[in-house]
């Protein structure tokens, strides 16, 4: 599983906080965090703290001044894309582009040029869309024009778009049967991700919720998540679908393992 | 018509192994074997790399195993010892290391003490310049006694000291470490149980890159098919990334075949079965070459003719 941390985000107040005053110490420490907890990628998001390409630059020069984990760069504006990675030492995953033909004409070269990787959010000039079927028909445009730009399906993730299951019961299980779809695109198929707190949004037991929603993502193909790499029930959840997709090999100790 | 691109693209590699010191590496080996290193399954070359060659290990043992006359005979009477027997696998048969089964130990067999095997050690490193595989006998309890000594006596020679299972790691990894030599884990035609062993020698602070796996190994006909797919789906595993699997694998071809009654009877037993002299080594060499198939580095062979088969397979390997 690609485990994408996504604790250095402008919308907590921490990382807000340490982006006006550029105090380098919290995002290394978040970063060093996540990288214990075994993220595959740690997520840099501005949020609204600023919308200045110099600092977003500096939130990923101080992560990797702390781990050597690669970079996953939340922002979708080409103009700041075009200066963070070249700063990112290892190819960075881009967060994110949506089906817009413009959106991806813009920022597909610039994930070309540079050996990068990219996650498709598939909506549309519409917005979100409410059912599987127009979430495969925009997948589809993203896959398309990825192998246009000869972006291989090993660099390229789709995302669902999750909707929080309080206020937006009936999507979930449109979600599920999208991301299963994703897999039909191309062999070896594209990666499947999505940003997996989106489903417990404003729920009481946000845990609990998300952890059942990966394990069912994960039984429909997906095999990234944005998500809190340090809730260890979480992961271990994780780990365990994995295993029951026959995706990684059966071992008594394979929880500590992976901790290991 | 254009005809698609079918190379699977793996992310990882095998482990390369090396077994074996030169004097400059403070052993007194001639040459050094090194196997893994493989970013492809065997046989495709098209693929990827396989940049080591599988290679033979002579089986050599401190007694006289209970074998048919057809494999006594063909080896001789220096089969009666170790010394002489190592000396002809390397000379003659042209083994590229020898695996030196200290079966005499067994409190069935002979039960010979840690003195006794590590002299056997000390006469057989001194008689051959090629690496070695040293195997205890393979009661846990005994072979606690024997490999440390063993272990000791072979000190700066980087051997490959067998087997490390879930119940007896400990120990092998405390001597490999003191003795710097390569550990050989073991588990019983179980996958599961090849990947836990390996997460138990990590845990213990042994390097995963030192270790080579032995699932045991059949013979045709009797389970050959459990270990062929173990040994592919680790292999498949290891260049999928999983660290846990990416090791270099051996097959005890040699030590498993002529225990089975298509390797031991003859045509008065088995009739319509073919010549047993034929037979034999024909039998010993199939499963050697299928095993290399299935992602075996090293294999441990006995008889002549099945090892000379075999070497023409691997030569022509690219």
């Amino acid at each position: 599983m690609i485990l994408i941390g996504e604790r250095i985000n402008a919308g907590f107040k921490d990382i807000k906080e340490a982006i006006v005053n550029k105090d380098g110490d919290v995002i290394r420490e978040w970063a060093r965090k996540q990288a214990d907890g075994k993220a595959s990628y740690i997520d840099v998001n501005l949020g609204t703290a600023s919308n200045k390409a110099e600092d977003l630059c500096w939130m990923i020069e101080q992560v990797q001044k702390e781990v050597d984990v690669p970079i996953s760069i939340d922002n979708n504006k080409p103009s700041m894309l075009k200066e963070a990675i070249p700063v990112c030492k290892k190819p960075p995953l881009v967060n994110s582009t949506t089906a817009v033909e413009e959106k991806l004409d813009e920022i597909l070269p610039i994930i070309a040029e540079h050996g990068a990787s990219i996650i498709g959010l598939v909506m549309d000039e519409a917005g979100s869309p409410k059912s599987a079927d127009k979430r495969v028909e925009n997948a589809g445009k993203i896959v398309a024009k990825a192998m246009e730009y000869d972006i291989t399906p090993d660099r390229l993730y789709l995302d669902p778009i999750v909707m929080p299951l309080k206020y937006m019961q009936d999507q979930a299980k449109e979600i599920l049967s999208a991301a299963n779809q994703f897999q039909l695109f191309s062999d070896p198929p594209c990666h499947v991700v999505c940003g997996l707190s989106n489903i417990s949004n404003g729920a009481k037991h946000k845990r609990l919720i998300n952890r059942t929603f990966a394990v069912m993502m994960i039984a429909n193909g997906m095999d990234a998540v944005i998500c809190d790499v340090l809730d260890e029930e979480l992961v271990n959840a994780i780990l365990t679908a994995e295993l029951v997709m026959n995706k990684e090999i059966y071992a008594d100790a394979y929880l500590e393992a992976f901790r290991k | 018509m254009q005809i698609p691109d079918v190379k699977e693209k793996w992310v990882s590699r095998i482990n390369e192994v090396t077994i074996g010191a030169t004097s400059e590496q403070g052993g007194t080996r001639s040459k050094t074997i090194t196997v893994g290193g493989q970013s492809t399954l065997p046989f495709l070359s098209f693929e990827g790399e396989s940049p080591h060659k599988t290679v033979i290990a002579g089986y050599v043992a401190d007694t006289l195993p209970n074998w048919p006359d057809v494999l006594k005979d063909a080896i001789g009477k220096e089969i009666n010892s170790p010394v002489e027997w190592a000396q002809k696998a390397v000379e003659e048969f042209g083994v590229d290391l020898i695996s030196l089964r200290l079966i005499g130990a067994d409190p069935a067999v002979k039960d010979k003490s840690p003195e006794e095997c590590s002299k056997v050690v000390q006469d057989v490193l001194k008689a051959v310049d090629v690496p070695l595989i040293i195997w205890g006998c393979g009661d846990d309890e005994k072979d606690n006694h024997i490999l440390p000594e063993c272990s000791q006596a072979a000190k700066g020679e980087n051997c490959l000291i067998g087997s490390a299972k879930e119940t007896n790691y400990m120990t092998i990894v405390a001597l490999c470490k003191a003795d710097k030599h390569k550990i050989i884990s073991e588990a019983p035609v179980d996958i599961n149980i090849g990947k836990q062993v390996n997460i138990l020698l990590q845990d213990a602070g042994f390097d995963l890159k030192d270790v080579v796996m032995f699932q045991t190994t059949a013979a045709l006909g009797y389970g050959f098919d459990y270990v062929y797919t173990i040994l592919e789906r680790a292999r498949i595993a290891g260049l999928k990334g999983d660290n846990l699997m990416a090791m270099p694998q051996i097959c005890d071809v040699g030590g498993e075949v002529w225990r089975v009654k298509e390797a031991v009877a003859d045509e008065d037993i088995l009739p319509g079965w073919g010549k047993l002299s034929k037979r034999g080594p024909l039998w010993e060499a199939t499963c050697a070459g299928v095993y290399m198939h299935a992602g075996a580095d090293i294999l441990v062979m006995a008889h002549p003719e099945a090892i000379s088969i075999v070497r023409k397979i691997i030569e022509k390997t690219e």
